[in-house]
This record gives structure tokens, sequence and C-alpha cells, in this order.
């Protein structure tokens, strides 16, 4: 490779293919955790903006990132965290919240903007797609979730929180 | 500088010993969704005082890394408000401990958007929605409770009578918080009181229990003045560091 460098087109090819470890459908960019990428020099700089200050899986998606594109051709990558502004579900786009629907995750409501209470969203089933679903748990599996069960089709099923 | 760092202290210490003593509860939950919740919240705690503690280490320019200034601190170090410290009880008063500590963390995370110092803003912001979320959790048990049976009315009740007079501490303000506030960086803890009374008073309403009487009891944790808890919280806390310095993996 003899320090070549990858171009950012590239990086940000093969970041699409960085899956969350938590939520294995999601890729790094469709979950909005990856901000920026720059090439300077031989380097590669990815800005990333972690979800939950608490969320185990920001350490392992920083290793994969830099995995990822080291195994790609990329001679040096540095990974940079920036917390401003703060992550929102709001960067989830309508073709990734579409992957988490058919994955049985119900894919998070609009967030309130700041200043406001966080509305009680009611999600529809992503199995069946009824509307009338109520909350088990605020807390699910992983600090994203949260646990809802469907009244119709009777499945309990898991919806990312509005953040 | 100093008061600066001694604020940052202050700020990521009360984050860091409540998500310390949720954590205590893992596997020991009333069902299987609370324990995950309790789990859930404290890991968010802990990261909000690991962003925080790194701010103070860099700021500080001792070389003291998040993991220093948390395992490597002794009791009268900590700058805690005493409120979260005190041992965890049965679960309703762990909810009311969550709901009291978490409406201020949100008055608080919010009057911290005006400050001058970039990265604190930066991370009031980011925790700011999750403790949104503590509050709603912690919010709904305490209703739930507090209106419930007659031993979860009285459960709740005897918690708040507990809990209540170390409140206090969490509005009474010293030289560094006028130091801070003055240069814009920190809030005086005093301008929280207001909205923090009217915010948790309509909850206690709704769940049909009575704000104690004030009392003089002016407990001082953000000073690094602790009660007889803490130790022993740090001691378990800090075991590993202290046995094996330096270990990792």
């Amino acid at each position: 490779m003899s320090g070549v460098s990858l171009s950012a087109e590239r990086a940000w090819d093969v970041l699409a293919g960085v899956m969350d470890p938590e939520v294995p459908v999601l890729s790094v960019c469709d979950l909005g955790i990856v901000r920026e990428v720059e090439v300077a020099d031989d380097e590669l700089l990815v800005v990333v903006t972690p979800t939950y200050s608490g969320c185990p899986a920001t350490e392992v998606i920083e290793a994969s990132i830099r995995e990822a594109l080291l195994a790609a051709g990329a001679a040096r990558v540095r990974v940079e965290t920036r917390l401003a502004p703060a992550w929102t579900t709001d960067w989830i786009g309508p073709e990734a919240q579409e992957k988490l629907r058919l994955h049985g995750i119900a894919p998070p409501g609009p967030c309130a903007p700041p200043g406001q209470a966080v509305v009680r969203f009611h999600p529809s089933c992503p199995r069946c797609r009824s509307r009338r679903t109520e909350r088990l748990s605020e807390f699910g599996a992983t600090a994203c979730k949260a646990l809802h069960r469907c009244l119709d089709c009777l499945e309990p099923f898991e919806a990312m929180k509005a953040i | 500088m100093h008061n600066h760092v001694e604020y940052l202290l202050r700020l990521a210490d009360t984050p860091l010993i409540l998500g310390q003593r949720l954590s205590e509860l893992c596997g020991h939950g009333p069902v299987l969704e609370e324990d995950i919740a309790l789990t859930n919240i404290a890991l968010d705690l802990i990261g909000q005082a690991r962003l925080l503690l790194t701010h103070a280490g860099h700021l500080e320019g001792k070389g003291r890394d998040e993991d220093q200034l948390a395992f490597l601190r002794t009791e009268g170090q900590f700058r805690n408000a005493t409120l979260v410290e005190l041992p965890n009880g049965d679960f309703g008063q762990v909810m009311l401990r969550n709901f009291l500590s978490s409406v201020y963390q949100e008055h608080l995370y919010s009057a911290l958007q005006s400050s001058i110092d970039p990265e604190l803003v930066a991370i009031a912001a980011k925790s700011l929605k999750e403790t949104r979320y503590h509050r709603r959790h912690a919010g709904d048990w305490v209703v739930r409770l507090g209106d419930g049976t007659a031993e979860s009315h009285g459960r709740m009740q005897a918690a708040l009578g507990m809990l209540w007079p170390y409140t206090r501490e969490l509005f009474a303000g010293d030289a560094v918080d006028a130091a801070v506030a003055a240069e814009g960086i920190g809030i005086a803890p005093g301008s929280l009181e207001a909205g923090w009374r009217r915010e948790v008073a309509a909850v206690l309403e709704e769940a049909t229990l009575c704000i104690p009487e004030d009392t003089p009891f002016l407990s001082q944790g953000r000073r690094g003045r602790h009660s007889e808890h803490l130790g022993h919280l740090l001691a378990e806390m800090q075991f590993l560091q202290r046995a094996h310095p330096g270990a990792t993996w």
C-alpha cells in the first residue's frame, strides 16, 4: 500500500459497512455517529459523535472504525470524538428507520425540542404495524431502546427512544 | 483555574457516586425491567461523570485522567452531594432519590447551556437528554408508589422524610460557586431552587406525598465533608486500583 491513503469518498463507503454492535442492521453512518471524514497527508481523520454517555458500545465502535479503514488500505487513522452538537435520533434517516423496522425494532419518534418535556410517543408495532401499543418498560436491553407490546398481535417489541 | 477545576469535580462526583450506588442494584431489581433500567441509568451517570472528570483532569494540567480522579482520590477529596452517597434503602427510596436528583440535574444542565466553557456546555447538552428519561422514569414510580397501597404510600412518605433534609445542600452555594458563577463558568446553586421546588412539589402532590418541613440541617458533601457512608462505598469502588495499582484489562 506504500502509505497511500484512502479517499474520503472511499472511506465513507467502507464506514457504511461498519455495523453497530448492538443494532447490527444499522451502520455507524446510518446512526449518524460518523460526522466527518477528512484526509490530511497520509492520515484519515474520522470525527464521531457518541450516542449515550454510558453506551458500552462506544469504544467497540471506534475500534471497528479504525480496523475497517486500516483493512481497506488507510495508512493511518485517527478517530476524534466530538460532543457538540449532541447526538440525536433525528440523525437516523428514513432508510435506516425502515431497516430498524424490518429488524423488529420500532424507529424513534421525533425529538422534543430543548426545554420541552419528552413526548410520550406510542410507536406502531414493527410486525403488524398496529398503532395500538403500550409501553412495558422505559429501558430495554440497551440504553437506546425501550420495551413495548402490541395490543393487537400481542408481540412484545423494542423501540428506539427519541433523544 | 482552581475554582473551575473544583466546580467540575462537584459536577462530576454527584453522578459518579449515584452511578456507583445504582450499580449495587445490578441483579437485585424487583423485576427484570427495573433491574435493566437501574443499570442503564447507572451507565449513563458514570458516562457523564467520565466526561466531566476527563475535562477536570485536562484543565488541572497535572496529568490526572478520569480513572485516577475516580479511583485514587480519598474520601475528603470527593465533592458529591451527600444525598447520593446515602445507602440505597428499598426500591421506593431509590426511585425517590433518583427523582429528586434527576429533577435537579435537569435544571442544572439546562442552566449550564449558558456557560462560557464550551466543553462543559457540550457535556451538559448531551447529559440533559439522558437526564430527562431518568426523571420521567423515576417520577412515574414516585407517583405509582406514593399514590399506591397503604404500605407503599407509608414507605414513600418515610423515604421522603429521610431524604428531604439532604436536598438543602443542593442549593447552598459557597465561595467556589460564587466565583465560577461570576466568571460565567458555573451556576449559583441557589438560582435553581425555585424551579426545582415547583416541579418536585407538583409530582409529590400527584403522588399524595407531603413535603416535610425544612430543617436547619445542612450536609456538606460538595465541600468534601461526607457522611460515614462514602468511605464504605469508595472501599468497594476503588478496591481494584488500590490493590493492583495501574491494573488494566
